[in-house]
C-alpha cells in the first residue's frame, strides 16, 4: 500500500483514540468543580457521591488520555518529520506552550486532586480541582490555535520554503480559530453530557445509587439541552467561516461538483469521484446556497475548480452529515429527556423507562459527533498539511510502508482493546457505584484533622 | 557568544534535564512495575500506592524532552524519531499499557485484577528494554554493522536492571515492614547485573565511536574526567555496603534511593560530555539541528514562566505525598 496513505492513516488513528478522551475530559474537569461547590454549598451527600464518582471516570479517561497523547508527541517526528522542518518556527512553540503550561497544569495537579482530599485544606484542594479544569481547557486552546492555523494560516512569511511568524496575534487570533475553539469546547460539554445523562439513565435502569444517579442525569440533561441550540448556532457560523476560507472543504461537505446558482442541500448522495458527480442524489432545491450565502440563487464554487486541490469528497460528505444527524439526535432527545424531567419535578424515576433506554444508547454520541467532525474538518483539510501553502506528500517520512503497516496494526488492535475495556470498565464501575451516608460525608467533607482519617467505604487505589 | 547563539545551548540543557529528570522518576515508577510479579497482592496495592500519585506527572516529563527536541531541534526530531521508529512504537505501547493498566487494575472486575497486573509487569518492561535499546543506538549514532545492535542490546537489558534497582530502592524509602524487606533483597539482587552491565558499557562505548573515544582519552582532561567514573564506583559500592544495615530500615531509608539518583545523574552527565556539541552523534551539531532564533526566544519565556511553577508544584506534591505510602482514596 501508499506508505504516504498508511502514514496519514496511522496518525488519524491515533488522533482519533486519542480526541476520545479530552472531548470528556476538558468539560468533565469543570462538571467536577461544579459538584464540589454544590455539596459544599447543600451539605447534600448525593453530590459528594457524585463528585467522588466522577472523579474516579475523570481518572480513568485522562489516564488514557495521557498515554495517547504522548504518542502523539513522537508521531510528528515518525510520520510527518518534513512538517516541523518547514513550519516549526509556528507549531513549535504553540506545541510548546500546550505542553508546558497546561500539560503539567494537569498532571501536576491531578495527583492532588485524585487522592489528595483529607491530605490537602479543602481550599488547596478546591484549588488543585480548579487548575485541572482550567489546565484541560488551556490544553485545548494552544492545540485548537495551531489546528486552525493550519487550516486558515496567518500571521507568517516564507523564505526559502521555510515558515517564520511576522504577528504571533495573528497566528493566534487566526480566522478559524474562535469559531473552531468554541465548536470543540461546546462539543466537549456535549459529549460529557450525554455521558454523564447516559451513565445515570443506566445506574436508574439498575437502581445503584438512587440517590445520586437523579441529580447527575438532571445536569446531564439540563446542560444537553441548553448547549444543544448554541452548539447548532454556532457550528452554523463555523460553517459559514470555512465557506469564506475554504471553499473546497465546502464543496466536498455538500457534494458540489460544478459551480452551481441555488445548489440543494442534498440529503442522501453518493459522490463518485470516477465520474465526478453524484449518484441517487435527494436534495431540498436551493437549500445549500440558502444557508451558505443566505441567498436561495447564491453562488456555490464547485469542486472541479479546484482539480487536484480538493479533498477526497465521500468521507468528507458522510462524515458531515453524520455529524449533522447525531446533532439533531441530540436535540430531540435533550430537550424532550428534560421536559419528561421537569414534568416529573426530577423525582425518581425521573423520566420513563423508554426514555432513559434511549439516553442509554446516546451515551456515547458526544464522541460519534466529535469524531466525524473532526473528519469533516481534517480529511477537508486534504491535500494539505497548511492549507494552500504546503502539501502532506511533502513532509511525509521515508520510512518504509511494510513497517507503517506493521505499526499501524498494531496501533489499531491496541486501541480497539482498550476502548473496549474502557467502556467495560466503565459500566463496571456505574454498576458498582453507591451513595454516600450522611455521617460519612460529613466525616469526609469536613477537611483537617476530621478528614485525615480514611473514610469507611473509601476506595483503594 | 551571542544570545542567539547560546539559545540551542539553553535549550539543549533543558532537554537533557527533562530526560534526566524523566529517567529518574519515571525510573522508579518502572522498576516498581517490573518488581510487581514478586510480590503479594496486598504488597501490589500498597507499590501501586506508592507510585500512584506521581506516575502522571513523571511521564509528562518525557513529553517535554521529546517537546523540546521537536520543538528546538527540529531536524534532529525528524531524524532521531525515523531511525528509531519501531523502538519508539514499543515503548510507548509498553507505556499506554502500563498507564492504563494502572488505572484499570483497580477499577476492572476483581477477577481480572491479576490480568490488568500482568499488562502492568509487560508494559513496564517492554517500554523500559526499548527505551535502552533507543539509548544504545543513540549513543552509537545509528551506526550500522554486527557490533551496533549488540552494544544496544547490552544495553537494553541493563537499564530495565537499573530501574528495577531504582524501583527497589524507592519501594525501600516508602515502605515499611516485610515489603521493606523483600524491597531490600530485590535492591541487591540487581545491584549486580546493574554494575556488570554499566562496567561492559563504559568498556564497549569508547570502541563502538570514536568521537567518544577522542573526547575521553586525551590528557590532561583525561584526568580531570576520572572523577565521574570514580565517583559513580564510590557511590554504588556505599549503596552496597549500606542496604543490609539496619539504618537503611530505619531512619536513613531515603540513603539508598539518593545514592542511586547521583548514580543516574553521574552517567548522565557523562553521557552529556560523549555527545556535546552533537545533538545526533557525528550527524547534526546542537546549532545545526536548532530552529530559528526567534522561535527559540518566543518558547523561552514560556520556559521561564512556567518551569518555575512546575518545579515548585512537584515539590509541593512530593511533600504532601511524602512519608511513607498508605492506601490512596478519591475524594
Amino acid at each position: 500500500m501508499d506508505p504516504l496513505l498508511l502514514a496519514r492513516a496511522q496518525f488519524a488513528a491515533n488522533i482519533t483514540f486519542h480526541i476520545l478522551f479530552p472531548s470528556i475530559t476538558i468539560a468533565l474537569g469543570w462538571a467536577l468543580m461544579f459538584f464540589r461547590s454544590r455539596w459544599r454549598r447543600t451539605k447534600d451527600s448525593a453530590w459528594l457521591a457524585a463528585y467522588r464518582f466522577w472523579t474516579k471516570v475523570f481518572a480513568l479517561t485522562f489516564a488514557l488520555g495521557v498515554v495517547s497523547g504522548v504518542t502523539m508527541s513522537f508521531q510528528f517526528g515518525t510520520n510527518w518529520p518534513g512538517f516541523m522542518e518547514r513550519a516549526g518556527n509556528v507549531a513549535g512553540p504553540l506545541l510548546g506552550y500546550e505542553v508546558l503550561t497546561a500539560f503539567f497544569l494537569e498532571a501536576g495537579f491531578l495527583g492532588i486532586m485524585l487522592f489528595g482530599h483529607g491530605r490537602v485544606s479543602e481550599r488547596v484542594h478546591t484549588f488543585a480541582t480548579f487548575f485541572v479544569a482550567f489546565g484541560t481547557t488551556v490544553s485545548a486552546f494552544w492545540i485548537l490555535v495551531l489546528n486552525s492555523w493550519m487550516q486558515t494560516p496567518a500571521g507568517h512569511e516564507i523564505v526559502e520554503g521555510v515558515f517564520h511568524v511576522h504577528s504571533w496575534a495573528e497566528v493566534i487570533l487566526n480566522p478559524s480559530f474562535p469559531y473552531r475553539f468554541t465548536h470543540v469546547l461546546l462539543a466537549s460539554g456535549l459529549t460529557c453530557a450525554f455521558l454523564m445523562a447516559g451513565v445515570s439513565a443506566w445506574q436508574l435502569l439498575r437502581g445503584n445509587a438512587p440517590a445520586m444517579a437523579p441529580k447527575v442525569l438532571r445536569v446531564g440533561l439540563s446542560s444537553a439541552a441548553l448547549l444543544i441550540p448554541v452548539q447548532i448556532f454556532v457550528g452554523d457560523l463555523h460553517g459559514l467561516n470555512t465557506f469564506d476560507h475554504q471553499p473546497q472543504k465546502v464543496a466536498a461537505m455538500e457534494g458540489v461538483w460544478q459551480t452551481q446558482r441555488g445548489a440543494p442541500l442534498l440529503l442522501f448522495a453518493w459522490p463518485d469521484e470516477e465520474t465526478r458527480s453524484n449518484r441517487w442524489e435527494v436534495g431540498i432545491p436551493r437549500g445549500a446556497s440558502l444557508i451558505l450565502t443566505h441567498d436561495p440563487d447564491g453562488e456555490i464554487q464547485g469542486l472541479d475548480e479546484f482539480k487536484d486541490r480538493h479533498p477526497p469528497v465521500a468521507p468528507v460528505f458522510w462524515a458531515f452529515r453524520v455529524m449533522i444527524g447525531v446533532g439533531l439526535l441530540m436535540l430531540v432527545v435533550s430537550w424532550s429527556g428534560w421536559w419528561l424531567g421537569r414534568r416529573a419535578c426530577w423525582a425518581t424515576p425521573v423520566v420513563p423507562r423508554w426514555m432513559l433506554w434511549t439516553l442509554v444508547a446516546m451515551t456515547f454520541s458526544g464522541w460519534l459527533a466529535t469524531v466525524a467532525g473532526w473528519y469533516v474538518t481534517e480529511i477537508g483539510r486534504q491535500p494539505y498539511m497548511v492549507y494552500g501553502l504546503l502539501r502532506v506528500a511533502d513532509v511525509a517520512s521515508n520510512v518504509p510502508g511494510s513497517m507503517i503497516a506493521f505499526t499501524l496494526t498494531l496501533y489499531v488492535v491496541l486501541y480497539l482493546a482498550l476502548l473496549f475495556a474502557y467502556v467495560a470498565v466503565l459500566k463496571h464501575m456505574a454498576e458498582k457505584a453507591e451513595d454516600i451516608s450522611p455521617p460519612v460525608a460529613e466525616q469526609r467533607g469536613l477537611g483537617g484533622a476530621a478528614a485525615m482519617f480514611p473514610a469507611p467505604g473509601g476506595d483503594r487505589v | 557568544m551571542s544570545f542567539d547563539q547560546s539559545l540551542p545551548l539553553i535549550f539543549v540543557a533543558l532537554m537533557g534535564l527533562s530526560m534526566l529528570v524523566y529517567v529518574l522518576s519515571d525510573g522508579y515508577d518502572l522498576g516498581v512495575g517490573m518488581l510487581l510479579p514478586r510480590a503479594t497482592d496486598a504488597e501490589k496495592d500498597t507499590m501501586v500506592a506508592s507510585i500512584g500519585p506521581f506516575w502522571d506527572a513523571n511521564e509528562t516529563w518525557l513529553v517535554l524532552g521529546v517537546g523540546i527536541l521537536l520543538i528546538a531541534f527540529p531536524k534532529a526530531h525528524g531524524l532521531v524519531l525515523t531511525e528509531l521508529y519501531l523502538p519508539v512504537t514499543l515503548m510507548l505501547v509498553g507505556l499506554v499499557l502500563r498507564g492504563v493498566a494502572f488505572d484499570f487494575r483497580v477499577k476492572a472486575h476483581d477477577s481480572h485484577k491479576a490480568a490488568w497486573n500482568g499488562l502492568f509487569f509487560g508494559g513496564s518492561l517492554l517500554a523500559s528494554m526499548a527505551q535502552g535499546w533507543m539509548l544504545g543506538r543513540y549513543v552509537s549514532g545509528f551506526g550500522e554493522g554486527w557490533n551496533y545492535p549488540l552494544f544496544a542490546a547490552a544495553i537494553a537489558l541493563t537499564l530495565p536492571a537499573a530501574y528495577v534497582l531504582l524501583g527497589a530502592v524507592w519501594l525501600v524509602m516508602k515502605t515499611e515492614g516485610e515489603l521493606q524487606a523483600k524491597a531490600v533483597a530485590w535492591a541487591q539482587q540487581a545491584w549486580w547485573p546493574v554494575v556488570v552491565g554499566m562496567v561492559l558499557i563504559s568498556m564497549a562505548t569508547p570502541w563502538i565511536s570514536e568521537t567518544v573515544r577522542e573526547r575521553w582519552f586525551e590528557l590532561p582532561q583525561f584526568i580531570a574526567l576520572m572523577v565521574i567514573p570514580a565517583t559513580t564506583a564510590m557511590a554504588l559500592l556505599v549503596l552496597r555496603r549500606v542496604l543490609p544495615t539496619r539504618l537503611v530500615r530505619g531512619e536513613l531509608c531515603w540513603l539508598p534511593f539518593v545514592l542511586l539518583l547521583a548514580v543516574f545523574a553521574l552517567g548522565f552527565v557523562g553521557l552529556g560530555y560523549s555527545i556535546y556539541p552533537y545533538v545526533v552523534i557525528d550527524k547534526l551539531t546542537i546549532w545545526q539541528a536548532a530552529s530559528s532564533p526567534a522561535t527559540l526566544k518566543v518558547t523561552l519565556v514560556g520556559v521561564c514562566i512556567s518551569v518555575p511553577a512546575i518545579v515548585a508544584y512537584t515539590i509541593y506534591s512530593y511533600r504532601v505525598f511524602g512519608g511513607k505510602a498508605t492506601e490512596l482514596h478519591y475524594g
